[in-house]
Formats: C-alpha cells, sequence, structure tokens
C-alpha cells in the first residue's frame, strides 16, 4: 500500500499505480520507469490472462481553475486492475467483484459500477500553464473507450510478421542460427505456424508503441533477439535521438546478438512470473520461455542491477525489480 | 401491409370556411412527406393548424435529440404513422466516463408504448441509450416489418440479444453495432440468421470482439444479392475478406478485418484483384494492424475511395505517404497521429478534394513523448485542402498564428474540434493564451457549427466566441477561461447556440443564471466540475419550471457543491427512471 502512496508523491501528480502481485517494489520511480509504466497502463486490456499482473492507471483529479478542489484522498483501497481495458479512472474496493466476474468479456464500460467518476485529487496541483498532464485526469483527453480498447490492443498485437519475412529470405542465416540452437541441445520446435502461439508484449525504452512477440517461434535467443532488433529498428518512429543510436549496433558482424552480448547501448530484459526484471540469456531457453511475462528492451544505463537467476556469468549485479 | 390511419374528415369545414384552404388535405399531405429534414419538418408544423395535422398525419421519421425531452406517450399522441425513430440519450460527456452508471436513458419504455402504436416500426436509430437483451428480444417479437438496427455508443446488451434480432427480423435490412459497451458472449448470434434470410443490406459488427462462424458468414453474404455495407470485426482474416469480398464485389462500403497474416504472393495477388474488383466501393475502414507490407491491395480501390477510415492502423508517415497519391478522390480521412507531420504534408498533396480530417490519438496519456502531430501538420493540410470543413485534431502544440492561418486557407469550416491534450496549455512559442487562435476561428469561419476549444484559454475567447460565432450550434468547453464572464459572453451572444458542454471551468452560479433566457431554446446544458452550488442549481430551477434541473451527486464532494450539472428543456417535467445519485432540482 505504501508503494502506491510513495508512487503518487513520486510522480507529483496522482498518478496511482497499481504494481503487479508478487512483486517486490520500491518506491523510486525513474523518467524511464514511467515511460514503461505509461506504455504498460495504456496495454492494459482484457484478455491478457492475468488481469492481476496488469497495471491500472487509477487515478483522475480535480484540475483546472477553480474547479472543485476534492479532498486529497487516498481512497486506493485496493488493488485495481483494468479487467475491462478501462483508462484513467478511479476503481476502488468496490470495483472489484464487478470486474473480476466479468473479467472474461470484452471492453465493456457497462461493467463499470458507479465509482468511475470519482476523482481523486492529489496535492491539489493547480494547472496554470499546461502544468497538468493529460493522463491524470479523469476522461480526458476526451477519447472514447472503445477506440481506446480497440487501439490498445492493435498496439499489443503487432507481431513479427516482418520479421518471420526477414526470416525466410535470408535463409542462410537463419540456418546458421537454427543449427547453433540445435547444437545447444534444444529440441527441435516445429517450424511450422505455431498452434499454440505464446505472445508476449515487448517495449523499448524511448518508443512509445510496445509490440508483441511470438515466442512459441523461436527456439533460442539468437533468433528471439534478431527478431526484436528488427521489430524495433524497423519500426522506428521520429523519436527521441537515443532511441535510434543504439540501432546501428545491435548486431555484430558475426551474427551474434548484441542484446544478448550486451555490449550495445540497450539490454534485453525480462519480467517473469514471479514479477521480477531479468536479463535475458541466463537461463535455458525453454525455462525462459515457461517464466516470461513480457519483455523490455531497456537502456543498459538502466539496467545496472538485474539479477540473473545463475549466478553472474557477465559478472551483472542483483536485480532492482521494478 | 399499410396501416396507414387517416382522420375523419371535417366536412362542414371544407365546404363554407372563413379562410380559403388552397389544397385538399391528401395533396397537402403529399406535398409535406416530401420534406425530409427533421428541422424543416418541426418548422413546417408551427405555419399553422392545418400544416400541424399535415405534418402530424405524415410524418414517418421521428428524431429526438435528448430521450428526456418528450415521453414516448405524447409522441405517440401526436404521430399516428411513425415508422422510423432516432433517439439520443445520454449526455455525450458519458463517452468520457463523466455519467456514472445506471444513469437512465434505458429505451425499453419507449418500446412498450412504440409496440402497442407503431406495430408497423421499421427503423431504430439508437445513440447513447442503454438497451438490455430483454428489449432486444421484445423488439424482435414485437415488430413484424422490422427493418434497421443501428446501435451507437450504446451499452446494456450483450450478443444474446443479438440472436433475437439474427433469428426473428425476418425483414431486416440493417444491423449496425457500433462502439457499444456490450458483454460480447461469443459470435454465435450470427449463425441465427436463417438461411431464408436474404434481405440485410448493411452489416456492420466491426466493434464486436469475438469470433463469428466465417462459414455462415459467407454465406449470408453470398445470399444477401442487395449487401452494400459490410464491416466485419479483426478476428476476419485477410484470406476471410477476400472470399467475402469475391461473393459481394457490389459492395460500397467495407470495413476489413485484421490486415496482418502472413501471405504467399499468390494470396496477395488474389486480395488485390478482390479489392479491384469491387467497383462500387467508396468507403474503407477496419485496417486493423495494417502495415505497409499488405496495404499495397487496397490500391486497386483507391481510386474511388471517398472515406478512408485508418485510425485503427498504426501507419507511420512514410505508408501513409505512399498510400494517399493514390487516393485523390477521397473527401473524408480518419487516422492516427503516428503518420506525424509528415503524413500529413501527404494528405494536404494527395487529397485537394479533402473535406474532412480527423486525426485521433496514438497514445493519449503518454506527454513524455515527443509524438504525434503538431501545428504545422494541420497547417500543411489546410494549404492543400481547400475544401477542409470538418476536422477533430489531436495535438501536444499549437501556436495561435498557426490556426490563424489554418482558417485562412480554409474559411469554411462548419467543424472545427480542436484537442490540445494537455489541458491549459499555451501558444508553446509565444507562451501566451490561446484566445487569438479561436477568436481567428469565429471570426473567420462564419458557417461555423461545431467548436470544441482547449488550450490556455481565458474569458476573450469567449468574448470572441458570443461576438462572432452567429451560426454555432455546439460548444465544448475544457479547462478554459477565467471568470463567470467567460461563460456569460457566451450566453448572451451565439444565437443558435443548442448543446454546450463544460467541464473543469472556473464558471459559477452567476454564469448559470446568466444563461436563464437562452436554456429553453437549447437542448441541454452540462456542466461537470465548475463552481456551481447547489443553491445556484435550485435558483436555476425555480425560475425555469420547465427545464429539468439534474445534479449528479458526486460521493466524495461537499453537499453545497453541485459537481456534475445537466439541465434540458423538457415537456414531460422531472424524469421518473432517475436514480438516487441524481436529483432533480
Amino acid at each position: 500500500m505504501e508503494n502506491i502512496l510513495g508512487l503518487l508523491d513520486n510522480s507529483g501528480g496522482g498518478i496511482g499505480r497499481e504494481v503487479p502481485s508478487g512483486g517486490s517494489t520500491t518506491g523510486s520511480m525513474s523518467t524511464v520507469d514511467n515511460l514503461v509504466f505509461s506504455s504498460e497502463v495504456s496495454s492494459c486490456y482484457p484478455d491478457e490472462n492475468n488481469d492481476s499482473d496488469e497495471l491500472e492507471l487509477g487515478l483522475g483529479l480535480s484540475l483546472g481553475g477553480g474547479g472543485a478542489a476534492a479532498p486529497l484522498n487516498k481512497s486506493l483501497k485496493a488493488p485495481s486492475w483494468c479487467g475491462n481495458g478501462q483508462y484513467a479512472r478511479i476503481l476502488t474496493a468496490k470495483d472489484l467483484p464487478c470486474l473480476v466476474s466479468k473479467s472474461s468479456s470484452s471492453s465493456s464500460p457497462s461493467t463499470i459500477p458507479k465509482a468511475n467518476h470519482k476523482r481523486i485529487a492529489a496535492d491539489s496541483v493547480s494547472p496554470p500553464n499546461g502544468a497538468a498532464s493529460s493522463s491524470q485526469v479523469v476522461g480526458w483527453p476526451p477519447v472514447r473507450a472503445y477506440r481506446m480498447n480497440s487501439l490498445n490492443q492493435a498496439k499489443l498485437s503487432i507481431t513479427e510478421d516482418f520479421s518471420s519475412i526477414v526470416d525466410k529470405s535470408e535463409n542462410a542465416v537463419v540456418n546458421k542460427d537454427k543449427n547453433s540452437c540445435n547444437k545447444q541441445g534444444n529440441d527441435t520446435m516445429d517450424k511450422g505456424p505455431s498452434k499454440t502461439s505464446l505472445f508476449v508484449k515487448v517495449n523499448m525504452d524511448g518508443t512509445a508503441i510496445g509490440r508483441k512477440v511470438d515466442l512459441s517461434a523461436h527456439n533460442c535467443y539468437e533468433t528471439l533477439a534478431r527478431t526484436l532488433e528488427d521489430m524495433f529498428c524497423r519500426s522506428k518512429t521520429a523519436n527521441t535521438k537515443s532511441s535510434m543510436e543504439g540501432h546501428n549496433i545491435l548486431v555484430e558482424a558475426g551474427g551474434s546478438s548484441k542484446l544478448l552480448v550486451g555490449s550495445s547501448e540497450y539490454v534485453l530484459t525480462y519480467e517473469d512470473k514471479e514479477g521480477d526484471w531479468m536479463l535475458v540469456g541466463d537461463v535455458p531457453w525453454r525455462m525462459f520461455v515457461s517464466s516470461v511475462k513480457r519483455l523490455r528492451i531497456m537502456r543498459t544505463s538502466d539496467a545496472n542491477g538485474l539479477a540473473p537467476k545463475i549466478q553472474e556469468r557477465h559478472g551483472r549485479q542483483r536485480a532492482r525489480a521494478i | 401491409m399499410d396501416p396507414v390511419r387517416k382522420r375523419t374528415k371535417d366536412l362542414s369545414k371544407s365546404v363554407d370556411s372563413a379562410h380559403l384552404a388552397p389544397f385538399p388535405d391528401e395533396v397537402l399531405e403529399k406535398v409535406l412527406s416530401l420534406v425530409k429534414s427533421h428541422k424543416d419538418r418541426s418548422s413546417v408544423s408551427l405555419v399553422c393548424k392545418d400544416w400541424y395535422n399535415a405534418d402530424r398525419w405524415s410524418r414517418s421519421k421521428i428524431f429526438i435529440g435528448n430521450c428526456y425531452s418528450v415521453s414516448p406517450e405524447i409522441v405517440a399522441r401526436r404521430f399516428p404513422n411513425i415508422r422510423s425513430v432516432t433517439l439520443k440519450g445520454k449526455p455525450r460527456f458519458s463517452d468520457f466516463n463523466l455519467v456514472p452508471q445506471n444513469w437512465g436513458a434505458d429505451i425499453h419504455s419507449w418500446l412498450v408504448v412504440f409496440a402497442q402504436v407503431y406495430p408497423f416500426l421499421e427503423e431504430l436509430r439508437l445513440k447513447r441509450m442503454v438497451v438490455s437483451d430483454e428489449s432486444l428480444e421484445f423488439l424482435a417479437n414485437s415488430f413484424p416489418g422490422f427493418k434497421v438496427l443501428s446501435l451507437l455508443s450504446c451499452d446494456g446488451f450483450s450478443t444474446d440479444g443479438l440472436k433475437a434480432i439474427a433469428t426473428h427480423c425476418k425483414n431486416l435490412t440493417e444491423l449496425d453495432i457500433q462502439e457499444n459497451g456490450i458483454d460480447d458472449l461469443g459470435g454465435g448470434w450470427l449463425s441465427c440468421f436463417p438461411e431464408t434470410f436474404v434481405s440485410l443490406e448493411v452489416l456492420n459488427f466491426a466493434s464486436l470482439n469475438s469470433d463469428v462462424t466465417f462459414d455462415a458468414l459467407e454465406r449470408l453474404v453470398s445470399r444477401c444479392k442487395a449487401l452494400r455495407v459490410l464491416k466485419v470485426n479483426k478476428h476476419i482474416s485477410l484470406e476471410q475478406i477476400q472470399k467475402l469480398l469475391l461473393r459481394a464485389p457490389q459492395l460500397m462500403e467495407v470495413g476489413t478485418g485484421s490486415f496482418q497474416q502472413e501471405l504467399v504472393p499468390r494470396q496477395f495477388a488474389e486480395l488485390e484483384t478482390a479489392f479491384g474488383s469491387c467497383k462500387n466501393l467508396h468507403t474503407l475502414s477496419g485496417l486493423w494492424e495494417a502495415s505497409s507490407v499488405y496495404l499495397p491491395v487496397i490500391y486497386p480501390a483507391c481510386a474511388n475511395l471517398t472515406y478512408l477510415n485508418l485510425s485503427y492502423a498504426t501507419l507511420q508517415s512514410d505508408e501513409l505517404s505512399k498510400l494517399l497519391p493514390n487516393c485523390s478522390n477521397l473527401r473524408r480521412l480518419w487516422v492516427l497521429d503516428t503518420v506525424e507531420d509528415k503524413g500529413l504534408e501527404a494528405v494536404g498533396s494527395s487529397c485537394p478534394l479533402l473535406e474532412e480530417l480527423r486525426v485521433f490519438p496514438a497514445d493519449p496519456f503518454d506527454q513524455d513523448m515527443v509524438h504525434g502531430v503538431t501545428e504545422s501538420g494541420f497547417v500543411a493540410v489546410s494549404s492543400g485542402c481547400r475544401k477542409l470543413h470538418y476536422v477533430l485534431y489531436f495535438c501536444r502544440q499549437m501556436t495561435n498564428a498557426a490556426v490563424a492561418t489554418i482558417v485562412k486557407n480554409c474559411p469554411d469550416f462548419t467543424h472545427f474540434r480542436l484537442c490540445i491534450m494537455n489541458p491549459g496549455q499555451a501558444d508553446y512559442l509565444t507562451n501566451d493564451p490561446m484566445d487569438e487562435a479561436f477568436g481567428a476561428v469565429v471570426k473567420t469561419c462564419t458557417k461555423l457549427q461545431r467548436l470544441a476549444v482547449s488550450g490556455l484559454l481565458t474569458d476573450k475567447t469567449f468574448e470572441y466566441i458570443g461576438k462572432y460565432a452567429k451560426n454555432l450550434e455546439t460548444l465544448s468547453v475544457a479547462f478554459a477561461g477565467s471568470s463567470d464572464r467567460g461563460m456569460q459572453s457566451v450566453m448572451e451572444g451565439c444565437p443558435k447556440l443548442r448543446k454546450l458542454e463544460i467541464r473543469d471551468c472556473p464558471f459559477g452560479n452567476e454564469a448559470l443564471l446568466s444563461g436563464l433566457d437562452k436554456y429553453e431554446s437549447m437542448r441541454s446544458l452540462w456542466m461537470s466540475a465548475c463552481n456551481l452550488t447547489m443553491n445556484g442549481c435550485r435558483q436555476l430551477a425555480k425560475n425555469m419550471p420547465r427545464l429539468n434541473v439534474e445534479v449528479i451527486k458526486d460521493e466524495e464532494s461537499d453537499d453545497s457543491e453541485a459537481d456534475k450539472v445537466y439541465v434540458y428543456r423538457s415537456v414531460v417535467g422531472p424524469r421518473r427512471d432517475a436514480p438516487p445519485f441524481v436529483l432533480t432540482l
């Protein structure tokens, strides 16, 4: 609970966030974390199977000159989740029974209980010149819930179509990888269209739009890393410069992805089922696939302190779980 | 079956009347029935008693903009021959979660009356109403000639209700389910259309989430030869849409499903051919997850497109730039701001006939990113698309100078909806308020009907609006103004104002009461998170008995504060179905 309050203070605008249950949390949040969270928040969607692990943007706020200054009210009583993909919405304990029972339904404003119109004011922020941020206010910006939900789903469902096409056209490389994968002793998995796909979200620091990658289409880290590099290299937007700089040097001439080796500006990390953030590549592939929940391409500078399950092969430090 | 009721002729009147009756009533009715617009019809009915009666008997379509302004009984009494009903319910801000659940606007009581009085009802179009499965079932069983069901932004029903519609409405021509908050319990409803059912012309289930049986859909499309609008949901694959297009090349409006599927070249070519074979195609939407790889399959259809909705495709600027030169006929374009200014430049240069542009935010809550579109994209569109008259634009920065340029380029704006996403944000170059921007809009665009303002705004903006916006009918305000004077300026001006929605502004009781003379000529007023108190609202209610002044109580706020206020004219007095948190004063 105190974490939520801690987050309230830190973000300074009253955004309350649910942290994944089971994860040990710390109070401090860097801007990078905020980026991750904001993209996480925007990716809340009903068909994510683990409702309890979703982050939820749970605050709205009375802003606006002279608007009714609602009393500072820390009524985030309980974990809130967006079982139906709502955004910028206040949830309290009252919401839970309703949401849980309908968690399998689609994005449906009709399942939102009455409490959705509440607003919670954090340290009475008054917004003189655009100081207010739009994410703190209920119903602002005025985008219909349906559109938000559809958009979030769309953003996440962009799979690695490109990379699989790329893989096909770069047969030599793929074969080489495959061989090296096989040599590592992994079982060869069916290379055809996977019948049980295993999509996980991928976010890259500095890129707003997250993607999704099908882990069952890979059987080793190399191909996964290549796929991700293609995905985020290809889909670059005119963004902050830093997100671009790493791209040229992500892949070494030798073929081994720098994301794995850890010598580029970015590292590939993942969140496991316990909510801990780990560096990708430390555990056997199968173990990784069975425990990974989502991926994040993190700036190396922010990645100090990620714990591998198996002790440091590359001298990495203890995890500071997010 | 055409049970048109006629009134008995008043013979004495026709023989010997002080005033001349130039036409027999039947002729007058026939002539008036050709007047389609409901506003004109209302005017017609006010001319004289004869015309009122002629309109009464000949009116077959009715539009009710606020379901609580009138009762179904009154409608039934006045208009005996209605076949088509359009009803709107909740205040528009309910789209943005500002109206609590169970607020009202339930269709059922209307259906009960209609079933008695209009058994020949054919069309029902609802917006922001609550519709239950029971209501849908009741509807399906009560009106044998029912043809058109259109539900936009409604909630309260599930796909079970759709099953009832599909099963029982043998003459259905239109099923249009858009953007509703419903429980999607599965796609089985589509299979409920019997094999003998062939009348469908419009099918839109794009916003439903679950899978329909493709087989059933394909057969349905094949046998409904008059089908002209088909909008499927995102579970329909590219391969499947290709099959559907082949079955129905006569389609005029198509909403594709997911645009993401691995295709071999042969399939790609087949899709291209399929799109090319739809010679009547003028509207294209859906395109979920469309990417540069597969977008080209639509190129053969692009030349004829007048409306392209890309707002569910996260296209980048180069992808849009490649697409648009094929679409020189576009009149309406909806995109995401992922296309950025560069993409909008392509709009300006490729689509000279463009009349409507909507740019939606892909990441509305992520203000840390330098993203989306800016003022220069808007300017670029305005300089290339001089016929632009409708714009909805979400951005993070804007300048007064840019807006002035935009309206200089396009003085014919009828709908100008600008959303600068950070509340209270100033002109980012000069740090001035955005007053002059909207001043320019209202001064230059004399035909302006709808305006949504944003950014840092003082009372000056509203002075401009009140003074210059002579044709303004709808105004949306958020996080703006400095004092009561702002709202007062609007209430004192804007002679044609019908809908005013305000949130988070420093307008208080004095502002509210300054509009006393105006509210009866308006459809509604919404004010939330302003400075209204219960006393102010009570005063309004006391002075204007024909208005319903409803306060939605917020549990956290003070008892004396009126946090959300909804004021509307009504001929039926306070509504009887108000939930406990709505107080009618």
